[in-house]
């Protein structure tokens, strides 16, 4: 049996999906491929979060550590599961701070876990912060491009 | 020239309120300084030596007068009252307390500025050719697709914490003017066989410790997929760039380490995938873009000569323009660079002066180049000798662009704190020797560029002479080195041999020029001369 690892539904601080935290202990991606029943898997900055692609529809959980904010590999991660269609939770997990909030949530993470709790209302700002965005990522925002231009 | 529609106020506005929370929170202690740094820096606020840096993007250089007189404004009000422009076009201030800050950047998002992404691991202001919309030998003004680069890269919420910093250079002309090959991405605005515009790019470029020239990776990307294809150059990056150590986590590090082909293959692969996810702007965005770069209305049946019965005046004509693509206008260079100055510093009387003279002589418009000067796009010729005057009456109608007293300098150890020697009192030694041998004239183009660590903010690499300077037992040592170009026949340069103290560097680089005088051929520059004859000739006249 491989390690449990993960977060538990008490440590989830911010979600933007119904339902509840979804409370399925998770693996490392190693363990995640060798299993053909795990359906919580944590992704490490240094895994591809590709090889998970043809396993997707069993996965309820996808938990993406950043051991420091500073290491950006998660964000990738993150985009690349909802671009192939991911609509499970995904969980940012680690050294998330305040002001990679709404950076995170542009790239498709709806569930937040951080080690240390942050503070409610800077967080709200932070979500909240920008009026718009420049650019299309893994969220339903339409960038300034598309207003400009009368697009959906 | 851009302007903001309220979009883009709303993301600047946005910017410096949460700027301004940030630093309230810094200030009452709920941010470390370690958590704070990374959200300093990307809003481009360095603690240096002595105080707070603030380096304030100017997207591709250009500055309308109302933009120049609020930079002004801003080193009169929260600096010493003058400030420095670099050799990423942007402009620094030395001296800024932490606590007035956000209030700097509300000042500049009054004027559509920000200081967004000017430091920190993340996609910095895109550079682009000085001479951009006025060289006569350009193929489309550059700045538009710079401008379409800048915008897709504010905020990008995947490339905010990438393995290091990312530099993007944009040209449209055979003649580099921005050293595009020694950045991250450079990109080149092309035609091809069937007359479409394209982007040729060059990835994995830069100085610092290990320099590099970019190779192409590819020679044609269509317009309408050009921020996708640089989403996959990025993301390649963002996935595997060395993150174990910072000296070796810029991009041209896993090019290296990858291959070109095996980095080509993986951003092809990307780029693929990325297509199908819709993430291009539609060209109607450039157009949109395009209508705030039309050509200024030039007159025309302008006279094409000036009077030359002035001697001072006609050297400076001579050597501070250059050829517009319009008759009887020049693109005229305000040299930052007096004889004994400070590379690259202005007053705010000198900022003031130049924000009236833009709009006065070129239709509101100046540009920062990248060799710490500021030019003036679209004079008339006519004009020439009025702006002359003037700027001569403010000191700063220096007649050297492009000769040794055209020094590149980075502000090295009198401000900055990674640096092991100073810079600038080797630049200043250097121009006076020059300007009192009067060799100046006689050694004609020579590109002179001086770092004060390896870190290489001067472009030392890059220059025809290039002086390093490093630390040895505690003492400052200079490096001396030749051959280097950042023109579109890019080279490094190497290094001669063992360094020198500050007096010695100044002495071996009068050396290094009479080897230059005493070989050259019929219409050759230093460089030339030295690629001809190679390094031995200057080794022995150095160390022999």
């Amino acid at each position: 049996m491989a390690e449990e690892l993960g977060t538990s539904p008490d440590e989830v601080q911010f979600r933007f999906r119904d339902g509840e935290p979804v409370d399925h202990a998770a693996v490392t991606v190693d363990s995640f491929l060798d299993q053909s029943n795990a359906t919580a898997v944590r992704i490490e900055p240094g895994d591809d979060a590709r090889a998970l692609l043809p396993h997707l529809e069993r996965l309820a959980l996808v938990e993406v550590n950043f051991p420091v904010f500073g290491d950006g590999r998660g964000y990738s991660a993150a985009r690349i599961l909802r671009e192939a269609g991911y609509v499970g939770e995904l969980r940012a997990v680690g050294d998330v701070l305040i002001d990679q909030l709404s950076s995170m949530r542009r790239c498709g993470f709806d569930s937040f876990a951080p080690d240390k709790r942050l503070d409610e209302e800077d967080a709200r700002a932070a979500f909240e912060r920008w009026p718009e965005v420049y650019q299309p990522a893994a969220d339903a925002r339409r960038p300034i491009w598309a207003k400009r231009h009368g697009q959906d | 020239m851009y302007l903001y529609d309220q979009y883009d106020q709303a993301m600047v506005d946005a910017r410096v309120a949460e700027f301004r929370d940030q630093t309230e929170r810094r200030l009452k202690g709920a941010l470390s300084e370690e958590q704070f740094r990374p959200l300093r820096l990307m809003n481009g606020l360095y603690l240096q030596l002595h105080a707070y840096m603030l380096r304030v993007a100017v997207p591709y250089g250009t500055l309308n007068s109302r933009q120049m007189h609020a930079l002004a404004d801003i080193a009169d009000k929260y600096d010493r009252g003058y400030g420095h422009f670099t050799t990423r076009q942007n402009i620094q201030y030395n001296w800024i307390r932490l606590e007035d800050a956000p209030d700097i950047l509300a000042d500049l998002a009054a004027v559509e500025m920000h200081a967004i992404q000017t430091s920190g691991n993340c996609i910095r202001n895109i550079s682009s050719d000085h001479f951009a919309g006025a060289a006569a030998d350009e193929l489309v003004d550059p700045r538009p697709y710079a401008e379409l680069l800048r915008q897709w890269s504010s905020f990008h919420p995947e490339f905010s914490y990438l393995p290091r910093k990312f530099k993007f250079a944009v040209i449209a002309s055979d003649t580099d003017r921005a050293a595009m090959k020694l950045h991250d991405i450079g990109i080149q605005i092309v035609r091809n066989h069937a007359g479409e515009l394209g982007a040729s790019f060059y990835v994995g470029g830069g100085m610092g410790r290990t320099p590099m020239i970019a190779p192409c990776i590819r020679d044609f990307v269509p317009l309408d997929q050009l921020i996708t294809y640089a989403e996959a150059c990025l993301r390649v990056y963002n996935r595997y760039g060395r993150r174990d150590n910072k000296f070796k986590a810029r991009i041209k590090i896993l090019v290296h380490e990858l291959g070109q082909d095996e980095y080509t293959r993986q951003v092809e692969a990307e780029f693929a995938h990325m297509l199908e996810q819709g993430i291009e702007p539609p060209l109607a965005e450039l157009e949109r873009i395009k209508g705030y770069f039309e050509q200024p209305v030039f007159e025309s049946g302008l006279a094409a000569d000036f009077d030359r019965s002035d001697p001072d005046f006609a050297l400076w004509a001579d050597r501070n323009t250059h050829a517009h693509k319009a008759a009887g206008y020049v693109s005229a260079v305000i040299s930052l660079k007096p004889v004994g100055g400070i590379p690259g510093d202005a007053s705010a009387a000198q900022m003031h002066l130049m924000a009236d003279l833009a709009r006065e002589y070129s239709f509101d418009e100046c540009r920062v180049m990248h060799t710490q000067n500021i030019v003036l796009p679209h004079v008339r010729i006519a004009d020439l000798h009025a702006l002359w005057t003037q700027l001569e009456a403010a000191g700063l109608g220096s007649p050297n662009l492009d000769t040794i007293e055209d020094i590149i300098a980075c502000p090295g150890l009198d401000y900055c704190s990674l640096a092991n020697a100073r810079s600038i009192p080797i630049a200043q030694k250097i121009s006076q020797r020059f300007a009192q041998s009067g060799r100046t004239a006689e050694l004609g183009e020579l590109k002179l560029k001086i770092s004060g660590c390896i870190n290489a903010c001067g472009h030392h690499h890059a220059g025809h002479i290039g002086i390093l300077g490093v630390d040895r037992k505690g003492k400052e040592n200079y490096q001396l080195l030749l051959g280097g170009s950042e023109a579109q026949d890019t080279s490094l340069a190497k290094i001669t041999g063992p360094g020198f103290d500050e007096d010695g560097i100044v002495n071996a680089v009068e050396k290094a020029t009479d080897v230059y005088l005493a070989n050259r051929a019929e219409g050759e520059r230093f460089l030339d001369t030295y690629r001809r004859i190679g390094m031995e000739p200057f080794k022995e006249a150095l160390y022999g």
